[in-house]
Parts: C-alpha cells; structure tokens; sequence
C-alpha cells in the first residue's frame, strides 16, 4: 500500500527528531533520580510535603535545563524553538525511564500556552521561561465555595482602584495553593453587568502580596495538596489583567481546553502517573483467589481484556484525532472526550487492582504489609482528582452532549 | 519490569485509498439510500436492489481487495473498510459483504485456474458470490472421493447469506486437517436445497442449504492445503468488515436518537435537557469512538501478523458492545414510538444483534485476545 500517513511515519519522515530522541533516551537513563525515600507523588495534586515539593522542583529545572521541557516553545521565552515532534519524543523518553512527574503542571500545560496564545510581549518575557524552570510556581484560582462546576457564577470581587485592582473573596480546592508565587485568577470586575458572564475578567495574579493567605485542606488521601485561599484587600496591578475586562469567561473557558487537553501548546511532559494495565495483570497471576492464581478466573480476564481495549482506544484515539479524514463527522468529539475517558477508566481500573488484593486491600500506605507499598489504595483515591478536577465528569457529559450531539442544555 | 505487550496491539493510520473511498462511499450511501429504501427493501423477496448491485460493481468496490491482474484495484482488505462502513450507517444491505469475503476464499485458496475464471467476474459483479464456512452445529461431509478429487457432499449449513441469489457458494466441507474449500455453482444445485432462514435483522438474507450426496466436480474443490489459512483469513476479514458495519450502524442509531432528543418534549422541556437521557447518550458515543479507533486502526495493521489478528478481535468485540448498547437505549429514549415497527431504533438492534452472531461475538474474541496476550 503507498501514501501511508499514519502518526508514527510523519514523524520518522523528519530525521532530526529521531535523534534528538535517541539523545533523551541516553539522558533520561543516565538521570532519572534514584527512590528519594519518601513517597514521590503520582499527580501534581498529589504534592502535600515540602521535601516533596523540592525533589520535584528541582527535577523539574533539571529536565528543562538538560533542554527536555518546552522543546517546542519559542527561544525567546526560553524554550528550544524545535516541533512538537521532538517534544513527543522527550516525554516518551521521559516515560520509558520513568521519570517522576512534572510539579508546576498548571504553569507548563495551561498557564503556559494561554500566555503564548494571547499574553503581551511583556507577560511571554516575564513568565514563561520561570514557568519552565520551576522557578514560579502556577495555581489556579477558578472554583470558589460556592460556585464550583456553575464557575460562570464566580463571586471574587476584582474593583479598580486607579492602577490597581483589589481583590476580596475566597478562592478553593486550590492546587500547590501554599507553594504558588502566582496564580491564574478569574474574578469578577462588574457587578452590574448584563449576565453572569460578562461581568468575569481573567488575570495573571502574584500570591506574593499581602492580603492573599491560604490554608491547606487535608485531601481524601489522608494528605495535604490543596488550600483555601483568602483575599482580603489584596492589591495587584492592572497590567496583571489578560484578555481585557470582561473577557474573562471565554478565557477561563480557552484555560479549561487546555487543561483537557482539547487544546494543544502545553510544554511537555507529564504530570501523572496513570495505573499500568499489565502491572494489573501481573497482580493478578501473582494474587490467589479461591486456591487459584487469580488469572486463571475467566471473568476476570474477560473484565481485565476489557480494560486494555478501553486503555488502547484511548491511544488510538489520541492518533486519529490529528487524522482529519477520519474525524470529519464531529472534529471536536475527540479533544473534548478525551479527559472525561481517561479519569473515569484510570479509577475503574485503580479499583479493580484493589478487588485483586484480597486480604492485602485493608492495608494502606505506610504499612510494610501493603501490596506494591499501597500503591493501589493511593491510585485508587487520588483518582477522583481527575474525575472531579477540572470539571467533573458529569459536567464533562453535558459539554459533549450539548456541544458535540447538540443536545438542549441542562440548566 | 512489566511485559510490554505494545508490540501486538493495533496501529492507527489511514491510507489515501481509504480516505477517498471513506469520501466517496458517505456520499454514496447517503444519496442511494435513504431509510425509505432500507425499509422498502425488507418487504422485498430478493433483499437487494440489482441496480444499486450494479452501481456498486462500477464503483469497483467488489474488486478493492483483489489483484489488478484479475480486475481488483490491487488493495487490502483494510481499504474495504470504510466502505462496509459507510454501508452500515444506511443500513444497505446487498451482497457485498458476502461476495467480498467468497473471493477472498478464491485468492487464499484457487488454483491459478480456478482464480482465473472467476475472480474476474466477481470483481466485475456480473456474478455474486457468498461463502458457508459452517455454523457451530453444522455439518458437510465429503464421500468418496474420486480420481479427479471430486466427492459426494452431504449435510447442513446455515447461515449462507444471499444463497438463493448468488450464482456461487463457496463451501467449506468437513473439519479440522481435512477441511476442504470448493466453489459450489447455484445453477447446479436441484430444487428445495435452500430454505430462507427467518432472520433477527430483516434488512438481511440467509439461507440453510441441505444436501444429500450431491456430486462435486474435482475442478470445483480449491487447494487442499490452502483451505485452513484461507479459512482462517477469511473469518478475521470477516469479522473486521461485520465491525465496519457495526460501527457505521452505531453512529448512525445516535445520530437517529440525538434527532429524537432535540425535538421532543414532555414536560414543557426538549427530553435532551433531561440527563438522565443525555449522558447515556454520550456514554453511548463514546463506545462508538472507541470503536471506531479499534475499527481503523484494525483495518490498518490488518496484514501484520499477530497485531492484525488482535487489533481485528478487539475491533469486532467493542463494535459489537458500542452499537448494542446505543440501539439497546434508542429504543428506550424512543418511548412507546421506540417499541413500534416504525422507528428505526429497533431495526438498529436487531441489526447489532445479527451482526454480533457473525463472525465471534464479542465475548470470544475477548476471550482470544486474552489467551493470546496474557
Ligand atoms: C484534587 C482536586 C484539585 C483541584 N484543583 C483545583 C484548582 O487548582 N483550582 C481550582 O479552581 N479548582 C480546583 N479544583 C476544583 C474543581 O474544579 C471543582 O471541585 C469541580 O469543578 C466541581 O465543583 P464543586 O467542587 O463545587 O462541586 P459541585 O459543582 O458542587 O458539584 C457537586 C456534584 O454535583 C454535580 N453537578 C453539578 N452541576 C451539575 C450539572 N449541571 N449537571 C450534572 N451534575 C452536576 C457534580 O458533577 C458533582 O458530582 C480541584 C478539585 C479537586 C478534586
């Protein structure tokens, strides 16, 4: 057959990728960090502890200066100017020696590729080569109290005062909240606007400043990762406003496809560490059920078959979206199906791992009788970051209903 | 360290013969058959159009996977794809599938001879080929075998779709080492050997053929040593063009359903406002996606060894469960028009319940995949 324009052969077709891969590859042998001795995070959600916090700081400045991380943005706001071929190349490398995950995912994968998109001059110099090298840490302050999925009706009041603007409210669920030297913030700049959304602007805040305080939640997990955090007469600079007044809802909206990955620009990398279909079946030729390995079970296989074409649907389908003949019914089904699809089966499959421990599932992390140190229980838990994060799933359900099926919106 | 099974698992990738067959055949189906026609054609005796047979035939759909030298456009099986599945999201229905996959059996296992005369005139369409290669309960026998290799074939089998109006069948006797393949002419059949099955789907044809000592000629019976590989490629070209089918049935039946939603209304409100509707709804779109990334990335990787006998199973398997569950809760969302003859939800699931018998469904395949990868 001749004309083959699958994913892989594009890329193989570009000679110089290929070895800027092989040179991650020799790199990411020769650097991934040894076990620090404590417990690294799985998810950027995850990071509760400040040595924690450090180790993966420090790899990740490790990683962009080995010229890894933000391969594909620009030179002159400190990335490497290459394709995003190579970065492919770098983050499959990155993951085959299993390097830990990136910390400052909000600044790399949203924060980041909003400002390339449509930040000024000043803000691309200013923030984006600190975004790389992990020297600014990024938060999002979105989800309020009392307006979480209906984020539209966000109440944190920004009022102009000559140049500057002052911040009061509350902001929650906010990730590395206590680390943040800035956070990407949508506030509410006119009361007496026409509807919910017009009165919304979008702003590039310090957490820097007096008047903004935070206060760590303890997490399901039994851990900490996320603050509620305070605005009392904060005051910040206009010039931190993006998009113009008023615009901030289509902007936290442009923020939110790129947290879903239905929007392309992010630096690269991974943020997390998603179970392993095969470590699943492993656990299950090594754990008994009823006097038998626990593979031998018909059913259980049938279910764990199940879970690998779901998991390699979800890859294929990463491929196809980019292959315009074969998305052409609905061109946004795929970027916006893709976060929806990949928490919710990463927490069935977390917990069918559990349903394979037998006794082993009553242990938890820190207990030397764990299976896998209670990696399980852990990935389980954390899961539902992912399926409430970043709007949830329900949510998620009624995005591509309306906007791919059509269907009358849910009020 | 974990196995890595990546190596058997299916590509993604698209052919430019595939994108413009993909182009071509949406427009075709969708001009040449419209639900009207679907429905019109279930009370007909034939099941097909003999003119939209020939429209089919001149677009030289019946010759995409087979050699240039015998009037194919010389590609794979993949290419047939998204023509089977074009077909499928209009619920057309011919003989297509089945006279594809009988000159597949001719390829895999004529002789030069046999190839010769007549996979020309498969790929033309001026003859109509379908295949019987034994239902689970099934049983041909072949007895006394002559000096030319001929025999006397006895037995049942069913399942042979289009019997009565194919001009060939090609007829798997026996089993196992001593399975033998052989291109059994219609013409040459007496009278009452072919009973019309009563199908679940009945936009469909399929016969039981019943023999008692019938002669075939040894020029009629393909290469013996041919016959299991042949068998055996052509069940998975089988089961990947069912999923195509399936797959187009699927998005069909949500597209049909999504109408449905948007326009009704029961308590003031568009029933879509309801969730309860709506997010089984996406549910079911998704399956279809997934299914149709297995879909394409099967048709793919259909020629490399084990990772097309994986990706085609998993195909199959998820077209099956996607189009199941999206016609299973049209007919639901349907309300009482949803139980009624009229809506083609429940065209759609019966058709995804005839197309999940054919081939493996979806629990065998699983089954496969798991004794081939864990
Ligand atoms: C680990 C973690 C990290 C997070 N990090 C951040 C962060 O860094 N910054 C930030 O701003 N936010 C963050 N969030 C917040 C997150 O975005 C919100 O929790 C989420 O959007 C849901 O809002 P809520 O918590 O107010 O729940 P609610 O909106 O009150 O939802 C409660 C339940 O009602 C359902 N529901 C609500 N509305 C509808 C509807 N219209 N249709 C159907 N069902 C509905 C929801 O699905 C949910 O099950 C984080 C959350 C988690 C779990």
């Amino acid at each position: 057959m001749t004309n083959t324009t699958s994913a892989t052969k594009t890329e193989s077709e570009t000679p110089e990728p290929r070895d800027y891969a092989a040179e991650a590859d020799a790199w990411f042998a020769e650097n991934v960090p040894a076990d620090p001795g404590f417990m690294l995070p799985l998810t950027f959600m995850e990071v509760g502890e400040d040595r924690q916090f450090e180790f993966l700081r420090a790899w990740q400045r490790k990683v962009y200066e080995a010229g890894y991380l933000g391969a594909a943005w620009p030179k002159d706001y400190g990335g490497r100017g290459l394709t995003e071929a190579h970065q492919k190349a770098a983050t499959r490398a990155m993951r085959k020696h299993r390097g830990p995950i990136l910390l400052n995912a909000i600044g790399l994968n949203w924060a980041g590729p909003l400002i390339l998109d449509i930040g000024s001059e000043e803000q691309k110099r200013a923030y984006l080569k600190p975004i790389l090298s992990a020297e600014h840490i990024w938060c999002q302050g979105f989800s309020e109290p009392e307006h979480g999925s209906d984020l539209g009706n966000a109440q944190l009041k920004a009022a102009r005062d000559g140049d500057d603007y002052v911040l009061n409210g509350s902001k929650i669920w906010t990730t590395q909240g206590n680390y943040a030297d800035y956070m990407i913030l949508l506030a509410r700049t006119d009361l007496a606007a026409e509807n919910k959304y017009a009165g919304l602007s979008f702003f590039l805040s310090p957490m820097t400043v007096p008047g903004i305080t935070t206060r760590k939640l303890k997490k399901l997990t039994g851990e900490y990762g996320f603050t509620q955090t305070f605005f009392e007469d904060a005051r910040i600079g206009a010039d931190c406003l993006i998009g113009g007044e008023g615009n901030g809802w289509k902007i936290a909206m442009r923020t939110l496809e790129y947290e879903r990955g239905a929007r392309g620009g992010q630096a690269g990398g991974y943020v997390s560490i998603p179970p392993d279909l095969m470590e699943i079946v492993d656990l299950a030729r090594s754990a008994s059920r009823d006097g038998a390995p626990a593979l031998s079970d018909p059913v259980l296989k049938d279910r764990m078959v199940g879970y690998l074409m779901d998991m390699h649907a979800l890859s294929l389908s990463s491929e196809r979206k980019r292959i315009a003949p074969l998305v052409e019914d609905h061109p946004m089904a795929l970027p916006l199906m893709g976060k929806l699809e990949f928490s919710e089966l990463y927490r069935e499959l977390s917990e069918f791992a559990l349903t394979l421990l037998g006794p082993k599932a009553a242990y938890y992390v820190g207990e030397p009788n764990a299976a896998d140190d209670g990696w399980w229980a852990r990935s389980y838990l954390n899961a539902f970051s992912a399926t409430i994060g970043g709007g949830t799933s329900q949510i998620q359900r009624n995005i591509i209903g309306e906007h791919v099926l059509g269907l009358p919106k849910t009020r | 360290m974990t196995t890595d099974i990546s190596a058997a698992l299916g590509q993604m990738g698209v052919s430019e013969e595939q994108a413009d067959l993909l182009h071509v055949a949406a427009q075709f189906c969708r001009e040449e058959w419209p639900p009207e026609r679907a429905r019109a054609m279930i009370e007909e005796e034939r099941g097909y159009d003999p003119d939209l047979w020939r429209r089919i035939a001149d677009l030289g759909w019946l010759g995409i996977a087979l050699p240039e030298a015998h009037g194919g456009a010389g590609l794979g099986i993949g290419e047939v794809v998204p023509v089977a599945e074009q077909m499928g999201r209009t619920l057309m229905a011919t003989p297509f599938l089945a006279s594809t996959l009988a000159a597949q059996l001719l390829l895999m296992a004529g002789s030069a001879a046999q190839q010769a005369r007549w996979l020309p005139r498969l790929a033309s369409g001026e003859l109509v080929g379908t295949l019987a290669l034994g239902e689970p309960g099934d049983e041909m026998r072949a007895l006394g075998e002559n000096e030319e290799g001929g025999f006397l074939v006895s037995g049942t089998a069913r399942l042979i779709e289009h019997a009565a109006a194919a001009d060939l069948i090609l007829l798997s006797v026996g089993s196992g080492a001593n399975r033998r393949l052989a291109v059994l002419e219609t013409a040459t059949l007496p009278a009452g050997v072919l009973r019309r099955e009563t199908l679940i789907d009945d936009t469909r044809r399929a016969f039981e053929l019943t023999l008692r000592g019938f002669e075939l000629p040894g020029a009629a019976v393909l290469r013996k040593e041919a016959a299991g590989p042949a068998v055996a490629h052509a069940e998975l070209a089988g089961a990947l063009l069912y999923a195509a089918d399936m797959v187009g049935g699927a998005f069909r039946v949500i597209d049909y359903t999504a109408d449905y939603l948007r326009t009704r209304k029961q308590f003031g409100k568009l029933i879509g406002s309801y969730q309860a509707l709506k997010h089984p709804l996406v549910d079911a779109f998704i399956g279809y996606e997934r299914a149709r990334s297995h879909l394409y990335a099967a048709a793919h990787s259909f020629g490399d060894q084990e990772r097309g006998e994986v990706a085609v199973r998993m195909a199959k398997a998820q077209a099956e469960t996607a189009y199941a569950y999206a016609a299973d809760r049209a007919i639901q969302f349907h309300g009482g028009f949803g139980f009624t003859y009229d809506c083609d939800a429940g065209l759609h699931r019966r058709r995804a319940l005839y197309d999940a018998s054919r081939f493996g469904d979806a629990r065998t395949h699983r089954k496969r995949i798991a004794d081939m990868l864990f």
